[in-house]
């Protein structure tokens, strides 16, 4: 149990970490342009990294 | 033993970080991942078990409830796709990449004991096996979209939307058929005398079915897994300067070489992967999933297979969440044949568990 605890531990400690780095060299947010809260209806193409995205010539 | 009260004010305050820092959308998606981190994980929901169930004992309600979250998912999904024209399906290229893809995640997954969201929902509870695999199936994933190009090379056509040849409506009929036809293989299987579900697979199924329908509405696309690995360890490989994304077809595409330079939380993939964990982590304080205690022997597949797993799924568009739920629900033909490829990839994937004692 204590080795399962220190595990979990470090698995924390470094997803922690990562997205605090990941934060620090990251470019800034630009906070004006948010993406409106629900993309329903809102006007505005999606643009995300989606699982199912091939490379450029897919024809996806 | 965790506390459920620090826990609280932990996710609390990493809402109101978000929020305050990143976006309305993303903070909200942050809670719809708390949500299917904490249906998963409180209904053991796993798509990996429920394979496994049906195939060694017969058993058809994990494989009923998936069937069942499908088509739920997809009586939501598919007229929203039809109705808001800013919502785009999970469209993967039916290919050799897939077909081959699909068919070792299907069998590594059963070596790994979960899938994407297996090994997240498992590692957010704290079993040992799936917390070490997710480094490794982020690098699988990233080295898989690097090389994706040249499998794509192999033969690939056009995604196809069952959305967009045959309308909404026709699309969903399709797909309930399709979904029914293989709810009567598996009762077929499994025989008249077990029951078809439980209440757990019920639950479980509902509430990711409208988790997986508000991800869609809000992001404007599907849910996902594997792209948020695969951009966090792409993010660090880069950094150390042992991969260039400007000439690989992947990651120097515009919209992937942007989120390699942008922050991990505007991701909307890795913001559903931070809060499935999350929502797991929840569950872990009054429930936790130690894991079962294996030799060396067993480490080393198990690890082995999470790596495949990770760089299969991106060739195969996907895993459990990102090809066949997002994939069948939002009527891709890549889902449809992620499925069949990948069970029998897991129909071997169970013979190496027997074979080494897992």
């Amino acid at each position: 149990m204590k080795l399962n605890r220190l595990l979990r531990a470090i698995f924390w400690a470094g997803l922690l970490l990562f997205l605090a780095w990941d934060w620090s060299r990251s470019s800034p947010i630009d906070l004006r342009q948010e993406p409106p809260l629900i993309a329903a209806g809102s006007g505005q193409a999606v643009s995300g990294g989606l699982c199912a995205m091939a490379s450029g010539d897919s024809g996806s | 033993m965790l506390r459920r009260a620090p826990l609280a004010a932990a996710l609390a305050a990493a809402f109101l970080l978000l929020l305050w820092n990143v976006s309305v959308r993303q903070a909200v998606l942050f809670l719809v991942g708390i949500g299917m981190g904490a249906t998963l994980a409180g209904y053991r929901f796993g798509f990996t078990t429920g394979w496994r169930q049906l195939i060694e004992q017969r058993d058809p309600r994990g494989a009923i409830g998936q069937l069942l979250l499908l088509g739920l998912a997809a009586t939501l999904a598919m007229p929203l796709l039809g109705r808001f024209s800013e919502l785009h399906a999970a469209l993967g290229p039916p290919s050799v990449s897939l077909l081959v893809g699909a068919f070792f995640f299907g069998l590594s997954m059963q070596l790994a004991d979960g899938c994407g969201s297996g090994t997240l929902y498992k590692a957010g509870l704290g079993v040992p096996l799936n917390m070490a695999i997710l480094p490794l199936f982020a690098l699988g994933s990233f080295l898989g979209s690097a090389q994706l190009n040249a499998w794509l090379s192999l033969g690939q056509i056009h995604p196809v939307s069952l959305v967009a040849e045959f309308g909404a409506g026709k699309a969903l009929a399709l797909t309930w058929l399709a979904l029914g036809a293989l709810a009567f293989a598996v009762r077929l299987w499994a025989g008249g005398e077990r029951p078809w579900l439980s209440r757990s697979w019920a639950y479980g199924a509902v509430l990711l079915a409208v988790l997986a329908s508000l991800n869609l509405a809000i992001a404007g696309q599907p849910c996902g897994v594997v792209y948020g690995f695969s951009l966090w360890a792409g993010k660090l490989i880069t950094a150390a300067g042992w991969f260039d994304p400007a000439g690989n077809g992947f990651w120097g595409l515009a919209g992937n070489a942007q989120r390699l330079g942008e922050s991990v939380l505007l991701d909307v993939t890795s913001i559903t992967d931070i809060g499935i964990l999350a929502g797991a982590l929840w569950v872990s304080a009054r429930t936790p999933a130690p894991g079962k205690a294996l030799n060396a022997q067993q480490w080393a597949l198990g690890l082995t297979a999470g790596f495949v797993m990770g760089y299969s799924s991106r060739l195969a568009f996907g895993c459990n969440i990102g090809a066949m739920l997002s994939g069948i629900s939002t009527g891709s033909l890549h889902g449809w044949i992620w499925l069949p490829m990948a069970f029998l990839g897991t129909t071997v994937g169970v013979r190496l568990r027997r074979r080494f004692q897992f």
